[in-house]
């Protein structure tokens, strides 16, 4: 199959690229820009895709989606949520290995991949467990799970206690330099813990979640990451503290990376209202400070890529109390508008904001994916960036209907997503 | 969603009380002006009015509480409503039915007031919320206090009391003294002394018990209990709960009464004519001495008798009165 992309502005932040140009695929993969390749047009079908308007660029990389597969599909199914990826344009994510049980045995992390093979569903890379159940005491077969598929290996949000353990397990992945991805929050300041631990949560009676919870968790990590020499990952970093913590190792030689959510670049404590439970996260959204910081940032290259950290809840499980409710947002088809809207805020070129969500994320999970040169794999996003959208219930895909920018309008519409040539989207209708 | 309070209908009339936080002041002075004829009726022969007739209260207490409960039931009946009480503590939620459920179960026996007591701060918004989404909200919701966040009838008691004995907030210089990180009643106060223009706020605790952040509700922190007391009009004690004693916040009881308990020697630091509040229950020996509870300048029994005529008022004026 052949297809030529015409009339649109071909974005490509790995190879610098912004220019009105076209853009040719067969076999899946990207095999010439700007003019057809010889003989294109002389053999077999060719399907035209006009995306005027509108700017093609990588289908985006998203280093955190829960796919709730398998043990949560009351919450959300590989199907609901592959299409609400297709839905926001998001051809790779890696899915973090809190399911149940969590990802700890190739067998599973194989299941997962053949469950997503389809040609229409984004490409997903596991993220396999650190340790055996998450439990923080043995630590996984990482040879083995990297085999099966696993591109790093996490603990989700779920702490190792046990400082020791953290070190071998940091030891044992650097033997084979594995990437380590690992969420800062010290467990027993967080205990309890709803919102940040701030104004808000003063007011509102809400049990806070210290800055030092980050910090201190942080400053261990840091560490340990310069004691093994193991690249330390930092998922969702939250306060400007940590952030300044990050920094600093850096520039003393600590192999660190960290990412943000897009909830968190946008929204602060001030966002949680008369206890809405969709702006319930972990970590918590902080102060308007540690927001401004984050959107810095991210900006400077402080924070290396921006994800969606989608994490489909049931009503069942949004509908209590703000302090009962079960954390965390519904995202891959807000990321991309989200990431747009930071962007313009901030000023950026849009090449700048796109390679948060493309050619950065995909060069930390390692993959052959995230730009558009000549052979590579043909994952495209084609987004009108001016058509506006109301975000409902109603025209969310994931089942998860769980976001705090329920009600809020926001710009930035997908059209086409391509998934190695294959059309898995088409909104053109829209 | 959720960013506006409830509370509130589109043209300013209370709807629910959930909280006294963005409660104009004239509602507040309303409530109270409402409640002064109420306190009158203890002392004639007939003590019902009609105002609640044939209407349902339902005391939903999802964390016991007898006495609050029971001011709440008196008020209501003095109003001549039918008081349904419900304590809910685990038993429906051990069944596995949900806090909306068992709500939507009860606005099915045509409930028309809900009194709400949860151990989750802003439940009773939740409810209030799923009320106006379901288009059940003729039911009107009272907070009874939830979690750490609110008791807007016990701040409104307490704003009577002190407006009983010291008529003028605007000049007064008022303490709350104790677990202000765990009350409810604490946030209650401050937001209605705030709003009633009291222009000098103390919060006196140490620091475990103070929340991050204090100051912005508008409040000055002591850790010295002396200091804080200095020349005060009206000290607003506060319970400390008997699992917070022993601990990582508190190192015993007794190190507590020694900095932060109302002794008669520290209450001599406030002016001579002030006013000693509890919303009890108290823990003699604990923040207070039983010389203080007992003595002249005390007026923690008064407050309770107020405080039935203030729930009195707050249930009239939801029901339409």
């Amino acid at each position: 199959m052949k297809l030529k992309i015409k009339n649109g502005r071909l974005i490509d932040p790995a190879n610098n690229i912004d220019r009105n140009t076209d853009l040719f695929i067969a076999d899946g993969r990207v095999v010439a820009i700007g003019n057809a390749p010889e003989g294109f047009a002389d053999s077999g079908a060719m399907g035209v895709i006009d995306a005027g308007g509108c700017v093609v660029c990588p289908g985006l990389v998203d280093l955190s989606a829960r796919l709730r597969e398998p043990g949560y599909e009351y919450k959300a199914t590989l199907e609901s949520e592959m299409a609400a990826a297709a839905e926001g344009g998001v051809t790779s994510l890696a899915c973090p290995p809190d399911t149940d049980p969590p990802l700890d045995e190739p067998g599973l992390v194989e299941m997962l991949k053949h469950r997503a093979r389809l040609p229409e569903f984004a490409k997903v890379y596991p993220v396999g467990a650190l340790t055996v159940k998450l439990d923080g005491k043995h630590i996984t077969e990482m040879a083995e799970l990297a085999e099966a598929g696993c591109v790093a290996f996490s603990q989700a949000t779920v702490p190792v206690l046990d400082t020791q353990v953290m070190l071998r397990a940091m030891q044992y992945a650097a033997t084979f330099d594995y990437p380590v991805w690992l969420s800062a929050q010290d467990p027993y300041l967080a205990r309890n813990g709803v919102a940040h631990d701030g104004e808000v949560a003063a007011r509102l009676g809400l049990t806070g979640i210290p800055v030092a919870a980050e910090t201190t968790a942080l400053g261990t990590l840091l560490l340990l990451a310069q004691e093994t020499g193991v690249r330390l990952h930092i998922t969702r970093i939250s306060s400007s503290a940590g952030l300044d913590m990050v920094r600093i190792a850096r520039e003393q030689g600590i192999s660190v990376t960290c990412d943000v959510a897009a909830t968190h670049l946008h929204l602060s404590d001030h966002d949680i209202g008369f206890f809405n439970p969709h702006a319930r996260l972990n970590p918590p959204l902080r102060s308007l400070r540690d927001r401004d910081a984050l959107r810095t940032g991210l900006a400077n290259g402080v924070v290396d890529a921006l994800c969606s950290d989608h994490t489909p809840v049931d009503d069942d499980g949004k509908q209590m109390p703000f302090d009962e409710a079960e954390a965390g947002a519904t995202g891959l088809e807000l990321l991309l508008p989200l990431a747009l809207k930071w962007g313009n805020e901030m000023k950026l070129p849009l090449l700048d904001t796109l390679a948060k969500v493309t050619s950065i994320p995909a060069r930390l999970l390692g993959i052959d994916g995230g730009n558009l040169a000549v052979g590579a794999p043909a994952d495209v996003c084609i987004f009108d960036p001016e058509a506006e959208f109301r975000v409902s219930r109603e025209n969310l895909r994931s089942q998860g209907k769980n976001t705090p920018f329920l009600g809020h309008m926001l710009g930035g519409r997908v059209r086409y997503t391509l998934i190695d040539g294959v059309l898995a989207h088409d909104g053109s209708w829209a | 969603m959720n960013t506006t309070n409830p509370q509130l209908n589109k043209h300013g009339e209370l709807q629910h009380l959930l909280t006294i936080e963005g409660l104009p002041r004239d509602v507040i002075t309303r409530i109270l002006d409402t409640a002064a004829p109420f306190t009158e009726l203890v002392h004639q022969e007939e003590k019902k009015l009609p105002l609640l007739r044939g209407k349902s209260v339902f005391n939903l207490f999802f964390e016991n509480s007898t006495r609050t409960r029971t001011t709440f039931e008196i008020a209501a009946k003095r109003l001549s409503a039918d008081v349904i009480n419900l304590n809910i503590n685990t038993s429906s939620t051990a069944k596995g039915e949900t806090l909306l459920d068992t709500v939507d179960n009860l606005a099915a026996m045509q409930a028309d007031m809900f009194v709400v007591r949860h151990a989750s701060s802003g439940a009773p918004f939740l409810i209030a919320q799923h009320l106006a989404a379901t288009k059940q909200d003729h039911i009107r919701v009272v907070n009874a206090g939830d979690g750490r966040h609110a008791h807007p009838t016990q701040g409104l008691l307490d704003m009577y009391t002190i407006r009983h004995y010291k008529k003028d907030f605007t000049k007064l210089t008022v303490a709350i003294v104790g677990d202000i990180l765990h009350s409810r009643v604490a946030r209650s106060q401050i937001h209605a002394l705030s709003t009633l223009g009291v222009p000098e706020i103390r919060a006196i605790a140490p620091k475990t018990l103070i929340p991050t952040a204090a100051e912005r509700m508008g409040v000055k922190v002591f850790h010295d209990m002396r200091e804080g007391l200095k020349g005060v009009d009206v000290v607003m004690m506060l319970r400390l709960q008997n699992e917070r004693m022993l601990g990582a916040l508190l190192p015993s009881p007794q190190e507590y009464f020694k900095n932060y308990g109302l002794t008669p020697e520290k209450l001599a630091l406030a002016k001579p004519d002030a006013i000693v509040m509890h919303p009890g229950p108290m823990n003699r020996g604990v923040e207070i001495d039983s010389a203080v509870a007992d003595g002249g300048q005390a007026v923690i029994l008064p407050q309770v008798t107020f405080g039935i005529a203030v729930r009195m008022a707050v249930m009239s004026m939801l029901a339409g009165n």
